[in-house]
């Protein structure tokens, strides 16, 4: 035996090796009838049997005649002529109002009924009244139309010319017979086939097929050999369970910020517009804090920080800290109590500030993610929550190449290699700086975030004094979008399982 | 945001070619580009910065900054002509209490600067005017004008003119109900019993600002040569500002500028004044807060490059009277980074070590996310808002709601179960069986918190098709792992079949459920399959575990 011959038949699995004398039956249906193995099954050793090249299937469609409802019925209880027959070989004649009852049909099955024989010529209708005209033993042999319905299911290509008339009379008629549509799968021996199909397959009988724990035991696989793996054969896909692809970008960004030494800030995602806005030096006409961009919550209102903080704040909006000369208007408390789903998560900066003011040692390194929202409408490209980073640094020689320092590095092990540095405005700080990333796809500057140094009327009233506060916050969006490739902001939050299934790990 | 639209051929003529450095240029000048075509120049303005909205005024920041023109442009003003006054009555006080006002001479209008002055006035309108409740803007033909002018408030009814765009005279009150200018800023001047106007000697109506000027006497026209501005509003200082933006762009357009006395009960002023603002800087701080080591000299022509000028000797700076941004210090401090080139600008970061910590709470959610994803959940990540819909099929009341959202997510979640029983019936054509959670923060009305609204983080677990034991296995693992105890009791709950629900307590208290989902809840969502679900509160537990 060649070699190679050799090894195929020791790679054949028990249904392939099942099914192989019956391969000449050709068709998966007559293959599964002669070896006794289910059409499952016989399918899949097909499969296998085609990977190897042993045999070529062919997929094909065929016309099968079949019963459908009514014909179910009738294959049982009798066409409705055999009852009508039945009563008359009785009676020889019956009046046409009496068959219903005494047949048990519907008024439409004794017109076919009657139709029926009337054509076939086996009884004669005389005024009200049909009388038979057909012989008993006439009466007694089961016409077409019955030996058709007893022989069904059949292919329509296979039908005889008088199976062929009784499928043409019952096709008319309501839901006796249907023409389903199967798919038929052949199987042909190759060449290759050809010669396996020569070789003695029963000494395969003794491969081991599973190793069991009592081969082990008692050795009983000395001598034997295992039945080969088809090694290559392709397999339906499985998965595993997994974090949610933001959360599995938020939780790496996250470890880039503790690797760099910063801590993490948590907050609520409802704020007061205290913290939000105004504890950020931003005018309370100022129209990021309309109803059209931020979620103001109804029926509610916040409580406000104590009033030391309180007075500084507004003493910085109307008219400034130190050298500062404010927004010069009317600052009100009622704005700031207002309570919105917070819009960065800058007011968590804030807030550490304020925290902050009281210790002795004011400086540190901070951040959070997490996220935000606006007030938005729904589509590729616009959505109302979104997650943000955000990121202070409190430090008396804190400086704006230090900022840059910081943001060059997140992004750089974000995966933006080329990044630039352009000119931005925030109320809340000066300088502030806009970073973007170079989209070689698209050959232009993509918008990844802001970042600056707090102004000194953001910092004085929370700290107390003025020192430098570098801080930014950047949208993450943006950033997981582009790592896997989505287009439509819509996909981050679709949950759609099978695509959650199959997404790539974040791999950073 | 304001873009402003420039035609590329009067840009390139003064600033030079658009080729791709000159993109670089202006991005790094801090107005990022928007587009480009032949036609136009389409750039970002951002609102500390309305003096760059007329091109004009872009031009006479950008060229500095390419050093073609650096330093502080000078402008003459002329002094007041006879009549050349505006009397302010006191009763403008309660509804729109200044103005400011100037006289331009000599401008040549034609179609294309007629429809630039407007598009100017727009822009600031919309941007720094809020929407002119801060500033509105008035231009009117001098020819058509009976000079002084009386600025003042008049009962609606009392007031009557044909407004622009209009052909019949109309009152005060009419104009807001039925102009459709009216209509659109009518909210400005609601409620107040006078409105304001500007009128002239010869008792003719020029406007009521901020909505809308007299078609008589407030339009320009290609016959016009003569111009009288006024801005009003609330804040003298902004207004006088916006003024000077005003007056240079039409005298960059080659007019006149000239003074106005302006009588105010108390006070007088001339409008406009052109005169620099000084701010004394130190160049210490400066270069400390930008990392850098510059020097009088350097600090002297980089300023130059953004319009200032700077003399070396007392370390003053001379702000145009036309920048409005410009608070304190550091607004200087980053012109002079801008000047120098954020490109120019070296990262770097200092080497002091401190050390990261992660919030605790944080980490102990990650290492449950952790023990779920190991049995094979996936994890998925909902919206916090909800609709009505998704309420009512859930049989939750709407609880605490958002303003004027512009989709149909306004209700803030009270639990993860409509979140979570929404993405399964979106998902009846995945493969099964399905196993998600989710952690994530629920609202509840408490009026304790500072916001009034206590938010807590909730871990839900749903498993379909699946029952109760399952998921009992599951939670009691989950229990195991974080070495807490877990008490489950027999519980009624609708929505959840009796018999197979139960209340999870932990330190005897309650803080969730687990129980198989009724069918009848499970047809609200189309739910083909039977679905067990548990929801607790992670609160008690996080708090207890990061002690521990």
């Amino acid at each position: 035996m060649e070699k190679e011959i050799e090894r195929l038949i020791e790679s054949l699995n028990p249904d392939e090796r099942a099914i192989f004398p019956h391969l000449k039956e050709k068709t998966l249906d007559k293959i599964s009838k002669s070896s006794g193995l289910d059409k499952i099954k016989t399918l899949r050793a097909l499969q296998f049997l085609n990977n190897k090249h042993i045999v070529k299937l062919k997929a094909s469609e065929k016309k099968i005649v079949d019963l459908a409802d009514n014909g179910v019925v009738y294959l049982r209880s009798g066409l409705p002529e055999r009852r009508l027959l039945d009563m008359l070989s009785k009676q020889k004649s019956a009046d046409i109002k009496d068959i219903r009852k005494a047949c048990k049909l519907s008024e439409n099955e004794v017109k076919a009924a009657i139709g029926v024989l009337k054509k076939k010529t086996m009884i004669q209708l005389q005024k009200e009244k049909i009388i038979l005209k057909a012989s008993i033993s006439e009466i007694r042999k089961k016409n077409l139309e019955e030996q058709l319905i007893e022989a069904l299911p059949l292919p329509l290509g296979d039908l005889k010319p008088e199976q062929k008339l009784a499928f043409e009379n019952l096709k008319s008629r309501k839901n006796i017979i249907q023409v389903k549509r199967k798919k038929q799968i052949t199987a042909r021996l190759t060449e290759l086939g050809k010669k396996v199909m020569q070789e003695d397959l029963t000494k395969l009988k003794d491969m081991i097929e599973t190793l069991t724990p009592e081969m082990i035991k008692t050795g009983s696989w000395k001598g034997k050999k295992f039945r080969r793996y088809d090694i290559k054969s392709p397999l339906p896909e499985i998965s595993g369970g997994k974090r949610h692809f933001v959360n599995q970008a938020v939780e790496y960004a996250k470890k880039i910020w503790l690797e760099m030494g910063f801590k993490e800030m948590t907050s609520t995602l409802c704020q007061t517009s205290f913290w939000n806005f105004d504890a950020l030096f931003t005018a309370q006409d100022h129209p990021v804090r309309e109803l059209q961009d931020t979620f103001y919550i109804k029926d509610v209102k916040g409580k406000l920080p104590d009033k030391n903080i309180l007075k500084e704040v507004k003493k910085a909006h109307e008219s400034g800290v130190k050298e500062s000369k404010g927004w010069q208007y009317e600052w009100r408390e009622d704005e700031a109590k207002k309570v919105i789903l917070r819009t960065h998560t800058t007011c968590l900066s804030a807030k550490t500030l304020a925290r902050l003011k009281e210790n002795k040692d004011k400086q540190g390194k901070f951040f959070a993610i997490g996220k935000c929202f606006r007030n938005e409408t729904l589509d590729w490209s616009h959505g109302f929550e979104f997650n943000q980073t955000e990121g202070i640094v409190i430090d008396r020689e804190a400086n704006f190449r230090h900022l840059l320092g910081y943001l060059h590095e997140f992004f750089k092990k974000m995966g933006f290699e080329k990044i630039r540095f352009a000119p931005a405005y925030f109320p809340y700080t000066e300088p502030s700086v806009e970073i973007s990333c170079w989209n070689e796809e698209k050959k232009l500057w993509l918008e990844l975030g802001g970042a600056g140094i707090f102004r000194p009327e953001v910092v004085v009233p929370l700290l107390g004094e003025y020192i430098p506060v570098l801080a930014w916050g950047p949208g993450f969006d943006r950033m997981i979008m582009n790592y896997y490739q989505i287009k439509d902001l819509r996909e981050m939050y679709k949950n759609n399982l099978t695509q959650l299934r199959k997404i790539k790990l974040w791999l950073k | 945001m304001a873009i402003v639209k420039f035609p590329r051929k009067q840009f390139e003529k003064v600033a030079g070619k658009i080729d791709e450095k000159m993109q670089e240029r202006i991005a790094l000048f801090g107005t990022p580009l928007e587009s480009l075509n032949q036609e136009e120049i389409e750039i970002e303005i951002f609102p500390n910065r309305p003096d760059l909205l007329s091109l004009q005024g872009y031009l006479r920041s950008f060229l500095a900054f390419l050093g073609k023109k650096t330093g502080l442009k000078e402008y003459k003003v002329n002094k007041p002509e006879k009549n050349y006054e505006v009397k302010i009555d006191k009763s403008v006080k309660d509804v729109r209490p200044f103005t400011a006002c100037a006289i331009i001479n000599e401008i040549n209008f034609n179609d294309e600067n007629i429809k630039e002055v407007i598009d100017i006035q727009e822009k600031i309108h919309s941007t720094f005017g809020r929407n002119r409740k801060k500033i509105a803007i008035g231009i009117y033909p001098l020819e058509k004008i009976s000079l002084p002018i009386r600025y003042e408030a008049r009962k609606p009814s009392d007031i009557k003119f044909i407004p622009l765009e209009s052909n019949r005279e109309m009152t005060g009150n009419q104009i807001l109900k039925q102009h459709p200018t009216g209509r659109n800023y009518g909210y400005l001047l609601k409620g107040k019993p006078k409105y304001p106007v500007f009128a002239d000697s010869a008792g003719e109506i020029l406007s009521m600002p901020p909505i809308i000027n007299s078609e008589k006497t407030g339009k320009i026209t290609e016959k016009t040569k003569d111009v009288f501005i006024e801005c009003s509003g609330f804040n003298l200082e902004v207004l006088k500002k916006t003024l000077n933006i005003l007056v240079t762009t039409f005298a960059d357009m080659g007019g006149k500028i000239y003074q106005m006395n302006l009588k105010y009960k108390n006070k007088k002023e001339i409008t406009p004044n052109l005169e620099p603002e000084k701010m004394k800087i130190n160049l210490e701080n400066i270069n400390k807060l930008l990392g850098l080591d510059l020097n009088g000299k350097q600090v002297k022509k980089l300023l130059e490059k953004m319009g200032y000028n700077y003399s070396l000797g007392d370390n003053e700076v001379q702000i145009p009277a036309w920048r409005t941004d410009i608070l304190h210090e550091v607004d200087i401090a980053e012109d002079i980074a801008i000047a120098y080139g954020y490109d120019k600008l070296i990262p770097e970061i200092p080497q002091i070590a401190t050390i990261g910590e992660e919030d605790k709470k944080e980490k102990i959610k990650r290492k449950i996310s952790e023990i779920l994803t190991g049995l094979k959940f996936l994890e998925i990540s909902t919206y916090h808002l909800l609709t009505k819909q998704d309420m009512k099929k859930t049989n939750i009341k709407p609880g605490i709601q958002v303003e004027d959202s512009k989709t149909d997510y306004k209700i803030l979640r009270p639990s993860l179960f409509p979140s979570i029983s929404k993405i399964l019936s979106e998902n009846i054509d995945a493969e099964y069986p399905q196993k998600v959670f989710e952690i994530g923060e629920i609202f509840e009305p408490n009026e304790k918190e500072e916001t009034g609204i206590k938010e807590k983080t909730k871990l839900g677990i749903a498993i379909t098709p699946g029952n109760f034991t399952e998921l009992r296995q599951i939670l009691e693992y989950l229990a195991r792992m974080l070495s807490i105890k877990l008490e489950i009791k027999e519980e009624q709950k609708k929505g959840f079949i009796e018999g197979r629900t139960g209340k999870i307590s932990y330190k005897g208290e309650e803080i969730g459920i687990i129980g198989e989902i009724h069918p009848s809840l499970l047809k609200n969502w189309h739910l083909k399959m039977p679905l067990v679900y548990l929801e607790i509160e992670l609160e008690k537990i996080l708090e207890s575990l990061v002690c521990s």
